[in-house]
């Protein structure tokens, strides 16, 4: 297994390097694992999933709204039936909570029924549209003014942070390389092979893949002339405290209109309530700071919205970038004549289209000339629980009378205990920092923010590395 | 999973929690059980490095950590149980509590529960404050817990947000951390915030923090002053002090109403909550006092509880109290009418130079009184309350309004 964070890269000639960790890079990683290839991904922050992958809404979209007959459509369709039984089986947190498109005028009512029709061209049949009563019966504390909604059932809940961790973990326990601190800054052709200069030195491989995210134009450049540029289209999101919980059942969605896109309301799988994201364009890559009129605004919609969810405390407040190149759909594509295959522009839905985006690039590399051989069965992950809905440690007696270190809270608002971090920072892809800890276990994630917890974490933290 | 019967039951062995269980068991109330989720008793306490303990309730001076070994002890000697490492994270009947430590599960059920769950510093996320999410960014409790307990050394340029006493812990705490504090931040106003420092720190007042800077480290914080000028300091650290909010989970997950005011559960002089049996005391109630106010808060619920032991009463309907004008809470704020007991702490939300309270309930005014200090938001206020005798049991909230006396002038 071969997780290096400093050094010198290997210098042997590899058959694929993967650009990006997040949880595009991570799935093409793993997908590759089944076979007998030597791969490399290889990742610019410490950690895999630092990027986009870390901060958005944590929905699996059942991709309704998509643009029928885009790659889009394909893959997010494909992707949420691959992950929702990928969660089974890696013990990553998943909530089939539904959505409600809830209409809030006229307008919104009367784009219903076409929304329900564009849901089924994409292969969703199971949405209805429900009156103001039946609405107001499955969501009670939804504010004064709800018309109606289209309900779609398939839509579901899932913790991101997990999905891109399991992807990863499996990668390198099936043999593929990670690199991290290791970011890409040219390709160059040399005898057949694509020499990359990383910030830890050259790879030699045959074939390239681009999943760098919000710089998968930059990597693209790297290999020829522009194609497409990627303009960060900032999301701002607040967290609410897991009193918030009981005020919504559903994934709250807005019905998009010609003035604009709104925001949601919905759980996430940890027990709090999210609300956002904001759509506003920008040019920094790096912009993923929040502003005062952004969480000012996400709080007006908010309060329309389901009225009570403004009386709670707010746990977290972040932003995230999704990549958007200015195309409706996503930008994957060989390039045979360069062994090279991009998967950029993965905008609002890459978490849920993960792993059908995997096979997808898989199957282009194939196209492009890759020997895959015959695939082989991966090597097994089970991601340990910090969902809501599944048992967790310190509520598990016989996992306590096992190893007490299970019956230890260190991280009293989120019952972090001290079995969970000493198993993250001793895992396969230990965290690089205290985020990464968090984003592992919860710690230091909940209503306090470490106010009476944070001194011990941070102790742990800095003793486990 | 363990099931146990105590007497009374106490959550938390902060000085509230271990002052109630040491007159509980002194007293001969039966067995009495203190749960707490950290490795140590003793509370916040436990990690206040600094002096300034104990001269108002113990008669001599000490530090944070030994007044917490006072308390601590007291309990023990008074022949309650003490246990560390385990917290109570729910509950599974009316006085029934579900807690998990290193010898598993457990569900104890007690005659009578006391809540003294203490407070916390609302974090930088919750004060909404925008910008990037960097490391160096605290709150006084994380800060003193990593300084005091663990040995941190930070260096560095630290900006500290509130002016309020425990502003003044964390500028200590930041010096002891090799760390240069180089403003106080209010938005509040006036004298009265001027801190007492041997070393002072520029205290820079109708300011808000409007961003922090910085990606993975913490660089810098943007700072709008009340004339609309701009400005950004340059800084390693920043701390977010005061602000408290009351830990109020297990108040709030047994269904018992809080005041809208204090965020804790409703409670009235008897430290009574809405449940029949469940009391609360301490800074759960209210968010911070002196340590002494809290335990003092202890020793008195232990009457009531003995008392709810001996006879099962508990009050029926009570008038809840509302804060009005510049008050921002009051406590306890659930009135049992002609309750002679009543003595009432006040809160407000900004400087009032000469404070005018007056008390009513439907229109009928109760009580007027003007305070002989000043009103300072970082600091409570107490109110004798022989005005409830008035109080019609049936009638309506009785309002409680702070208000700047004429002629006064609110600097
Ligand atoms: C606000 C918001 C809400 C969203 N909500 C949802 C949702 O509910 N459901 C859903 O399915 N999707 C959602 N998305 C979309 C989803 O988050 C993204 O599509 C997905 O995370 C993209 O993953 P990625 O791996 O392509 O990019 P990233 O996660 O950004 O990963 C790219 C990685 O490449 C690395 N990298 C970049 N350049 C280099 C280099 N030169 N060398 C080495 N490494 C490099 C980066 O460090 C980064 O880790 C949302 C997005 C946002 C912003
Ligand atoms: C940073 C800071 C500095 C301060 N400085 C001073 C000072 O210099 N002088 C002074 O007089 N006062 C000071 N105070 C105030 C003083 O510390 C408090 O008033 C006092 O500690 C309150 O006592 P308490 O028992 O109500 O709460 P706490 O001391 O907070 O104790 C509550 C206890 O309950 C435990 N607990 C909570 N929930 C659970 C659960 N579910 N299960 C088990 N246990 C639980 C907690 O772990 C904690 O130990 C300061 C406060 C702070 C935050």
């Amino acid at each position: 297994m071969t997780v290096t964070t400093a050094g010198p890269v290997d210098d042997g000639v590899l058959d694929v390097v993967v650009v990006g960790a997040g949880v595009v890079g991570t799935a093409i990683a793993r997908e590759l694992a089944r076979y007998r290839l030597r791969t490399a991904l290889v990742e610019a922050s410490g950690d895999v999933g630092d990027g986009t992958s870390k901060a958005n809404t944590a929905i699996l979209h059942t991709g309704f709204d998509a643009v029928p007959g885009s790659l889009e459509s394909a893959l997010v369709h494909d992707g949420r039936r691959r992950l929702t039984a990928y969660a089974e089986e890696a013990g990553i947190p998943l909530e089939p909570t539904g959505a409600l498109l809830v209409a809030w005028d006229e307008d919104q009512l009367a784009a219903l029924p076409g929304l329900a029709g564009k849901a089924k061209r994409n292969r969703c049949d199971d949405t209805e549209v429900i009156g103001a009563g039946e609405l107001r019966a499955r969501e009670p504390r939804l504010g004064p003014g709800a018309l109606g909604a289209l309900a779609v059932p398939g839509e579901s809940i899932v913790c991101p942070w997990t999905t891109t961790l399991a992807y990863a973990t499996q990668a390198v326990r099936s043999g593929v390389a990670l690199h991290l601190n290791c970011r890409v800054a040219g390709v160059r052709p040399a005898d057949g092979l694509h020499l990359v200069d990383t910030a830890r030195g050259p790879l030699r491989t045959r074939f390239l893949v681009n999943a760098a995210g919000l710089h998968a134009d930059d990597v693209d450049r790297m290999l020829g002339p522009e194609t497409f540029t990627v303009t960060p289209r900032r999301g701002q999101l607040i967290v609410f405290d897991k009193f918030a919980r009981g005020l919504v059942r559903h994934i709250l969605l807005p019905v998009p209109t010609a003035a604009g896109k709104g925001v949601l309301v919905s759980p996430t799988v940890y027990g709090n309530v999210l609300l956002g994201p904001t759509a506003e364009d920008l040019d920094d890559k790096t912009a993923t700071g929040t502003t005062a009129d952004g969480i000012a605004r996400l709080r007006e919609e908010g309060r329309r919205i389901v009225p009570e969810l403004l009386d709670e405390e707010v746990t977290a407040v972040y932003a995230g970038l999704r990549a958007a190149t200015g195309r409706e759909d996503y930008r994957i594509d060989a390039r045979p004549d360069r062994r090279y295959v991009t998967a950029g522009g993965i905008r609002s839905t890459g978490l849920t289209a993960s792993m059908a985006i995997a096979a997808h690039v898989v199957d282009l590399l194939a196209d492009t000339g890759l020997a895959l051989g015959a695939p082989r069965t991966l090597a097994p992950v089970r991601m340990p629980n910090i969902g809501e809905a599944s048992l967790r440690p310190y509520r598990d007696d016989r996992l306590i009378a096992a190893d007490p270190e299970y019956g230890t809270i260190v991280c009293h608002c989120e019952r972090v205990t001290r079995g969970e971090i000493r198993d993250a920072l001793a895992g396969d892809i230990p965290p690089a920092t205290l985020d990464g800890l968090r984003r592992r276990t919860l710690a230091r994630g909940g209503r306090c923010q470490g106010f009476s917890c944070g001194a011990a974490v941070r102790r742990l933290f800095g003793a486990g590395r | 999973m363990k099931r146990r019967t105590v007497d009374v039951l106490v959550v938390g062995a902060g000085p509230a929690g271990l002052s109630a269980a040491a007159a509980l068991a002194a007293s001969g109330a039966g067995a009495v059980e203190v749960l707490e989720r950290d490795a140590e008793a003793g509370g916040v306490p436990r990690h206040c490095a600094r002096g300034g303990f104990g001269l108002r309730d113990l008669w001599r001076p000490m530090t944070g950590p030994g007044y917490a070994r006072h308390w601590t002890g007291a309990a023990v000697r008074a022949g309650a149980a003490v246990r560390t490492g385990v917290m109570v994270t729910g509950w599974s009947g009316p006085l029934t509590v579900e807690a998990t430590g290193r010898e598993g599960l457990e569900e104890l059920t007690a005659r009578a529960v006391v809540l003294a769950t203490g407070a916390r510093e609302r974090p930088r996320s919750a004060r909404l404050v925008p910008g990037g999410r960097p490391e160096g960014v605290w709150t006084t409790g994380e800060l003193q817990q990593a300084v005091h307990l663990h040995g941190l050394r930070l260096g560095g340029r630290a900006l500290i947000v509130g002016a309020g006493p425990v502003a003044l812990a964390a500028v200590h705490t930041l010096r002891s951390a090799d760390a240069e504090p180089v403003a106080l931040v209010t938005d509040g106003s006036g004298p009265g915030l001027r801190p007492a420092l041997r070393r002072p720190v520029p205290v820079l007042s109708g300011t808000v923090v409007t961003e922090l800077i910085g990606r993975r480290r913490l660089t810098g914080v943007a700072l709008l002053r009340a004339d609309g000028r701009a400005a950004v300091v340059r800084c390693d650290t920043v701390v977010f002090t005061g602000d408290f909010v009351p830990e109020h989970e297990l108040a709030r997950s047994a269904g018992v109403p809080l005041d809208a005011g204090t965020r804790g559960p409703a409670v009235d002089a008897d430290f009574r909550t809405a449940r029949p049996g469940v009391f609360a005391v301490g800074n759960v109630l209210h968010g911070a006092e002196l340590a002494a106010a809290a335990a003092f808060e202890g020793s008195r619920a232990s009457g009531a509880v003995r008392r709810f032991l001996a006879d099962g009463r508990w009050p029926g309907a009570r008038v809840p109290v509302a804060a009005e004008g510049a008050l921002r809470w009051a406590a306890p704020n659930l009135i049992v009418p002609r309750d002679t007991g009543l003595r009432l702490l006040l809160r407000t939300g900004r400087r009032v130079v000469r404070p005018m309270v007056t008390v009513s309930q439907d229109g009928r005014t109760l009580h007027r009184e003007r305070l002989p200090r000043p009103a300072d938001p970082e600091r409570s206020a107490p109110l004798g309350a022989r005005w409830a005798d008035g109080v019609d049991g049936g009638g309506g909230p009785v309002r409680i309004r702070l208000d700047e006396a004429r002629g006064g002038s609110s600097r």
